[in-house]
């Protein structure tokens, strides 16, 4: 799906790097109901979101449903340098992936 | 002369095809088994035992968790967990009253520091859990937010 790229954004200062994400997803629980059908809505959520610096793993999520919709996240890494290529990707409960690279700011 | 673009074709698509199953094989390779016992659970004991093998835990200091005082939308509520405990394995973030009480894990590998900031969505008012895992126990932290339209429905 993935209907927007996601979004990050690297700032580096004294050499640790805060790396925000926000994730284009729908999250959906499985536990909600369509209010004019009454059908419960398939869930539909990210499980993994990994994120590898210089094609090395680094960290990784594991996102439950009761993450909100299009996910946020913030963490920090040390030693990154600029230019270094930060990836994040992630693979939800449905198979669909989606990855995106950025040079680390 | 068909013949041979037709044999042409053929085996092009042969090679992309493998190309293609070579990618998603890689892809599935990349992701760890996401612990689908752990965040089906529908109580705080139950997504401890299964995520982190134990229900033991001990609230320590060195936990910090930021969440605001009140959530005026329990479908985007910022939570942040600090720690300065050594040797952290997994920081993972409990909304205790939420249908699925455990909304995520993080394992930060070698270089990237135990603080980690996340929106979750909260179905009502509850506390909210940091635990750290680090050489096998849990340390906890704990905080109320007081959700005045929820987020789960």
């Amino acid at each position: 799906m993935a209907s927007k790229p996601m979004k990050i954004r690297t700032k580096t200062k004294d050499g640790v790097t805060t790396v925000k994400a926000l994730l284009s997803h729908p999250m959906e629980t499985g536990l909600r109901k369509d209010k004019e059908t009454g059908k419960v809505i398939p869930a539909h959520f990210i499980q993994e979101l990994v994120c590898k610096l210089n094609g090395e793993q680094k960290a990784v999520f594991e996102f439950g449903i009761s993450v909100s919709k299009n996910p946020f996240v913030q963490f920090e890494l040390e030693g990154a340098a600029k230019g270094d290529s930060l990836e994040l990707s992630w693979k939800d409960n449905q198979g669909q992936t989606d990855a995106q690279t950025v040079a680390i700011k | 002369m068909k013949r041979r673009t037709f044999m042409k074709g053929g085996v092009v698509t042969v090679v992309g095809g493998s190309a293609v199953v070579l990618g998603l094989l890689n892809s599935k390779a990349a992701f760890a088994a996401w612990n689908e016992k752990a965040f089906s659970s529908p109580s705080v004991d139950d997504a401890l035992k299964n995520g982190f093998g134990s229900t033991e835990t001990q609230d320590s200091d060195q936990v910090q968790i930021e969440a605001p005082d009140v959530a005026a939308n329990g479908a985007m509520v910022q939570i942040a967990v600090d720690t300065q405990i050594p040797k952290v394995e997994t920081i993972a973030i409990i909304s205790e009253k939420n249908s699925r009480p455990l909304c995520c894990t993080f394992r930060p590998g070698p270089g990237v520091r135990s603080k980690v900031k996340i929106r979750i969505k909260m179905g009502k008012t509850s506390d909210v859990i940091g635990v750290v895992k680090a050489e096998g126990k849990l340390y906890t932290a704990r905080r109320s937010v007081k959700v005045t339209a929820g987020g789960c429905g």
